[in-house]
């Protein structure tokens, strides 16, 4: 329990002997930190009642605490979110996902800051029962779809090799990976067949999202490929309630819930988005603070919804600081699905603790909806109106079927209209997202011979 | 973007792609086809028409009263329904029913405009005045509480004051011109304000079937732009002025962002009702518990109806009570539109009779 006495300073000593920014930070670096940030501040914080109160940064807690407290604060929400979801346990090994941008890059540092502590822990306890759970980075280089330039991406590379080296102990390995990955390794063109891709997507809305989707394949792939079995995003409170506004903009009101919660395992690896409580004003002010390094890759211009609702996400949290919570918490109270949580594991294998550990904390979903459909692009959850009848699946050709189970959202504004196009549309679909729906339909079909197993006379499927 | 770049050509080469054989009038805003003015009018309706056969929303014999505020929806919804009553035989007895809030300069001319709408479509009309029902006029009520949360006020009187009105008249349902986008403004509303309650039965078509008297939204899927295309195309007699106590009336920063939208991407607001139905809220969400007001006999979660304490307030000379409480107003531009009970669209001016 570090941070909590009056004023920090009783657990500042440790800084000098540990070189990284832990969560207790010396009170040099605030004091500075605070005259910086808020040169008139005259308010005490309201926690340590010793020091300053920092603000105008905005959120809910803006002018509430001292630089040391707000650090405290912000990192206690990170850390309440990993516990209570159980997303990190001691044997578990963690993928960050690192854009460069503000949120991934407080996610990695409070991760490091976990690690580091563990590591401590592991180092002073007698029985070593509990291990420090593995940590590595990627970052995935989207220069074949963006407009950077390549220099612009090699200082990137560079900066973030740097920060990623600062974070020791534990050492971290770093994967860069183009977006492009998503195809296999053995196709030359990838990077032709990537571009023509989103080349063939008219609507500007649907080529930022499917570019979002290919994202989520590649840091997916990234993660399986080397042993990881958790992915952290950076996603806070001011990104999950832009994602509502325009989830519900584009009809996706059914499988919005499965996007907002700490935990979505519905991929391969499961995602965990411990920032889900933070606001983006927050975690700008601690990269302010602790003079984390940041950076910002050109993008294209956006136009369309999603640049429509962040705006519109902008004007109503400045006029009310709570509104991205509000937001938040009302999609909170959408039922989740049963992939929102972290799978439990119930193989022998397990260490006790974590098994404990697991138990503690994984019992709160009791309500959620099982759907066994998914959007073969956005891979979201579809609703039973939307999928299709599954009985005479084996009388399509599976381009046929491949057709047929997207949701509205990824029909109306990524899949091409005419059936040529179209056709030339799903050549182009990385393997992965084929394979996932040729593995949801076998598993579809395996469900219906299930059912009807009693009345099958031979056990193969072609027979059949 | 997927507005087909067809810009609005003005040489007139261009046939209905609906017909094919007249000339295109109009680009449809729900779809951007280009079509003749007979083919909207027959698409208009006929839309109209399935949504109250699909989802049931009459059945023969039934008196329906409809809301009617000599605004274009109330307008458009008494001459589509009267029109496809006689066409489809939906044997439905029809009235007009409208609210005299005692707006001077207001509410007296556009009741002029609903007078006018009752011989133009032969329907009886009812008019319940606020003077009647609560013994004050809006007129008054400004009077003693000021241009601040004068709308509440209108609000939750005028929703009480069309049940009563629809008792009166024994009508079996009481149809209202909501429209798409006061429905997808609705929707977003509620997420923002964090009201899952609403949020859960504010895409109903059908509200209040456990109370005396159903409510409906013949126009659920009809688009505001279509509404006012229809009302100007065939000349119909509407009156288009804003109450005079809310000046210069606040147009919703959500109203805004759904025309925004609605530029882009037509079928958003479609999409935005489509999440609205889609939503799917846990039951264990605790839900304000519907009861009967103890004075007034009227529905009411609480114990006494909001109309009754708010006119108690008046009566007493405390014209504060009952404004605000238990609700953290969310800002002075939602109130200025009554963000309070039984308002939940915040860009609609004041005066109309939609809610």
């Amino acid at each position: 329990m570090a941070c909590n006495g009056p004023g920090c300073n009783s657990n500042c000593y440790k800084d000098e002997e540990a070189e990284v920014a832990s969560c207790a930070q010396s009170s040099e670096r605030t004091k500075s930190g605070d005259a910086e940030a808020n040169p008139i501040a005259n308010t005490l914080c309201i926690k340590c009642k010793v020091n300053e109160a920092i603000s105008g940064y905005g959120g809910i807690d803006d002018g509430r605490f001292c630089a040391d407290c707000f650090r405290n604060n912000l990192f206690g929400k990170f850390r309440f979110a990993v516990t209570s979801n159980a997303m990190i346990t001691p044997t578990d090994k963690v993928l960050v996902a690192f854009s460069g941008g503000p949120s991934s890059r407080v996610a990695l540092q409070f991760v490091h800051d976990m690690q580091h502590r563990a590591l401590r822990n592991f180092d002073a306890s007698r029985d070593r029962s509990l291990p420090v759970f593995g940590v590595g980075v990627v970052f995935v280089d989207e220069s074949s779809v963006s407009p950077i330039h390549s220099n612009e991406l090699e200082k990137a590379v560079k900066d973030i090799s740097s920060i990623v080296a600062s974070l020791t102990p534990p050492t971290k390995e770093l994967h860069v990976v183009p977006i492009e990955a998503v195809y296999s390794s053995e196709s030359s063109d990838r990077r032709d067949k990537l571009i023509k891709l989103v080349k063939a997507v008219s609507d500007s809305t649907g080529k930022e999202d499917i570019l979002l989707y290919l994202r989520m394949l590649a840091l997916q792939k990234v993660a399986s490929e080397f042993g990881y079995n958790r992915l952290v995003l950076g996603s806070c409170i001011s990104r999950i309630a832009r994602h509502i506004i325009s989830a519900t903009v584009k009809g996706q009101g059914y499988s919005l819930p499965s996007d907002v919660q700490y935990v979505d395992a519905r991929w391969e690896v499961p995602v965990v988005l411990p920032l889900r409580d933070c606001f983006a004003q927050e975690i700008n002010m601690l990269c302010q603070l602790d003079g984390l390094k940041t950076l910002v890759l050109s993008t294209s211009p956006h136009s369309g919804i999603n640049s429509l609702v962040s705006s519109f996400v902008q004007l109503l949290q400045e006029e009310n600081p709570s509104r991205e919570s509000i937001i938040v918490r009302t999609a909170g109270k959408l039922i989740p699905f049963h992939f929102n949580r972290i799978p439990e594991i119930v193989d022998g294998k397990t260490p006790l603790a974590t098994q404990r550990h697991q138990k503690r904390y994984n019992l709160k979903s009791n309500v959620s909806v099982s759907s066994e459909s998914f959007c073969y692009l956005c891979n979201s959850p579809l609703d039973k109106s939307e999928t299709v009848d599954l009985s005479n699946l084996e009388n399509h050709r599976s381009s046929d079927v491949f057709g047929t189970s997207y949701c509205s959202s990824c029909r109306f504004q990524i899949l091409p209209r005419d059936p040529t196009s179209l056709e030339q549309f799903y050549t182009l679909l990385p393997q992965s997202v084929v394979a996932r729906s040729q593995q949801v339909n076998n598993r579809n079909l395996s469900v219906l011979r299930e059912q009807i197993q009693d009345c099958l006379l031979s056990d193969s499927e072609d027979e059949t | 973007m997927d507005e087909t770049g067809a810009k609005p050509k003005r040489s007139g080469a261009r046939l209905c792609c609906t017909c094919n054989q007249r000339r295109a009038a109009l680009k449809r805003p729900k779809t951007l086809e280009q079509i003749c003015r007979e083919c909207f009018y027959d698409v208009f309706e006929e839309e109209i028409h399935q949504v109250i056969v699909t989802n049931q929303l009459f059945k023969p014999g039934e008196r329906v009263a409809l809301g009617a505020s000599g605004g274009k929806d109330s307008t458009v919804l008494a001459y589509v329904l009267s029109k496809l009553n006689k066409k489809h035989n939906y044997g439905l007895d029809l009235f007009l029913l409208s609210v005299d809030e005692g707006i001077t300069g207001y509410r007296d001319d556009s009741l002029e405009t609903v007078k006018r709408n009752e011989i133009q479509y032969g329907l009886p009309l009812k008019i319940i005045s606020y003077k009647d029902l609560y013994g004050w006029t809006m007129d008054e009520i400004v009077k003693v509480i000021g241009l601040k949360n004068n709308c509440t006020f209108c609000g939750v009187f005028r929703r009480q004051a069309l049940d009563r009105g629809a008792a009166f008249l024994k009508v079996d349902k009481l149809v209202t011109g909501h429209n798409a986008d006061d429905i997808a403004e609705t929707v977003l509303l509620n997420i923002l304000r964090g009201d899952i309650a609403r949020l859960s039965r504010c895409t109903s078509i059908t509200t209040g079937e456990d109370g005396p008297i159903p409510r409906c939204k013949p126009f659920k899927y009809t688009y505001e732009k279509e509404i006012v295309m229809y009302a100007y195309f065939k000349r119909l007699d509407y009156f288009s002025t804003e109450c005079i106590y809310s000046p210069n009336a606040y147009r919703g920063f959500a109203r805004e962002f759904i025309k925004d939208l609605e530029r882009i991407r037509p079928r958003a607001i479609l999409d935005i009702i489509k999440s609205g139905e889609n939503f799917r809220i846990s039951t264990t969400t605790k839900m304000p518990e519907q009861g009967t007001c103890e004075r007034c006999g009227y529905i009411s979660s609480q114990k006494w109806c909001k109309a009754c304490v708010l006119l108690e307030g008046l009566n007493r000379g405390l014209p504060k009570l009952g404004i605000g409480k238990g609700r953290i107003s969310v800002n002075d531009s939602e109130d200025r539109n009554g963000s309070d009970r039984g308002k939940s669209i915040a860009s609609k001016q004041c005066g109309t009779l939609d809610f």
